[in-house]
């Protein structure tokens, strides 16, 4: 029986590949918008003006809070309830987006603490504007501890992709769905889905662990 | 937008978010336990310093922590009835969280245990204590102290991973929102309540975690 399974599934191997190809688009999109926005808003976060500040604080603990699944559904489902029509493609990397802003802000306002105050009073008092002093002073030594952790989070992103497939996308995790339904095997199947993702994902979570060790040890050379 | 928004039938379906917040709460309780005996067992094998031993361990960690779990979750409702393992939704659904939690908690208690001083261990092994005395009486109580904000942590991404199960029908608090969403068509509704009660759940695992927190730098200051 397997023989003639993992047949038919060698011959829809080419739609394994299609889904994985919008897999990468999807994720591609997504966690370069939310690289940008997350800098910009954790930039933002980290000077600590107050009101907005209470703003961002509670549009990370929605995002936080609440399952991804949910918050697909939400975009997907309601805004065209009040008027703006989205197609899947865009309402999935839409979601991606604005769930993968939460976390990176996090962490670039995380890693911008960690810089001592007198980098920011050498750079005030050398006569830096603001945008220099986050330019040339601040942003560049913060990206040691950011870096781990956001290649981190680009792992946990590219994963929740799988979840755009619930909204009819036929990302790989779908193309996995539509294959079981004629080939009832779901470990042959699901272990394919699972080996592509793999594929992708484990040399990043190597490259990550490999960020930690190198930018630490570098770390504590120079101390 | 709050105009159309109807309050009343939230009221209507809230025995069937109340039915599915408990759901929601004993599974992710269930994983949890799962997760933390697959989590000390993997841990202990990845850190026994013999080959044979710890590659079953990182080799699960790392497939694990490289796949989505909503594959995994598949893998299972898919894969399971093929090979003659009848389980029910809830079971597969328990399990994949289980599987999958187990391998971040892994990595989190490794943490703990990384960051017990070399004194104890070497202290505890010339005292003459077995392994399972060294973990059970010297490591895993000093190392589950520190790892517990973490664990809290993981603890809030297991509740939200757990709404994955509504897609293999497990009736949860996401399952809920779904369903009011098909059943009265208000999708606005069902999926705003559902996340209100996931947001309930995250402030309340998140105030532990801080209140824990608070309590280690204390116990360090003095």
């Amino acid at each position: 029986m397997w023989g003639i399974y993992l047949h038919n599934l060698l011959d829809s191997f080419p739609f394994f590949l299609k889904g994985l190809w919008v897999t990468i688009q999807i994720s591609a999109l997504s966690l370069f918008m939310s690289t940008v926005c997350g800098f910009f808003l954790g930039i933002i976060r980290s000077t600590r003006t107050r009101s907005i500040n209470i703003v961002l604080a509670a549009y990370v603990d929605i995002i936080r809070g609440t399952p991804f699944l949910v918050q697909i559904f939400i975009v997907f489902f309601i805004l065209p309830e009040w008027g703006i029509q989205l197609d899947a493609f865009t309402s999935a990397v839409l979601s991606l987006t604005i769930y993968g802003t939460a976390y990176i802000c996090e962490i670039v306002s995380g890693g911008i603490q960690t810089i001592p105050r007198g980098q920011t009073e050498a750079a005030v008092s050398s006569g830096l504007t603001w945008p220099q002093q986050m330019r040339y002073v601040i942003v560049p030594q913060a990206l040691r501890p950011i870096l781990p952790p956001l290649v981190g989070q680009y792992v946990l992103m590219i994963k929740d992709t799988a979840v755009v497939s619930v909204i009819g996308l036929t990302d790989v995790t779908r193309v996995g769905w539509f294959t079981v339904q004629r080939i009832p095997e779901g470990i042959l199947v699901f272990g394919l889905v699972g080996i592509l993702y793999f594929l992708i994902c484990y040399p990043l979570v190597w490259f990550s662990n490999r960020l930690e060790t190198m930018l630490s040890t570098e770390k504590s050379g120079l101390g | 937008m709050l105009k159309t928004f109807n309050f009343r039938v939230i009221f209507e379906m809230m025995p069937q978010f109340l039915h599915g917040l408990g759901n929601t709460a004993w599974i992710c309780l269930v994983a949890l336990i799962g997760a933390l005996l697959m989590g000390i067992i993997s841990c202990v094998m990845r850190l026994s310093g013999k080959r044979l031993i710890s590659f079953p361990a990182v080799a699960y960690i790392e497939m694990i922590r490289s796949t989505p779990l909503l594959a995994q979750l598949y893998f299972f409702y898919f894969g399971l009835p093929g090979l003659g393992i009848p389980l029910t939704e809830t079971q597969t659904g328990i399990m994949a969280l289980s599987l999958n939690s187990g391998a971040y908690t892994a990595e989190i208690i490794r943490a703990g245990i990384v960051s017990i001083p070399k004194g104890q261990l070497e202290a505890a092994t010339a005292s003459g204590l077995s392994l399972f005395q060294r973990l059970r009486y010297i490591i895993l109580p000093q190392a589950i102290g520190v790892t517990i904000p973490a664990l809290l942590g993981q603890m809030i991404v297991l509740v939200k991973d757990s709404a994955l199960l509504a897609l293999i029908s497990v009736f949860e608090l996401t399952r809920a929102g779904q369903l009011m969403a098909s059943e009265r068509f208000m999708p606005a509704e069902g999926f705003f309540t559902t996340a209100a009660f996931y947001l309930v759940i995250y402030f309340v695992l998140k105030f532990l975690s801080q209140q824990w927190q608070k309590r280690l730098i204390f116990q360090q200051d003095r």
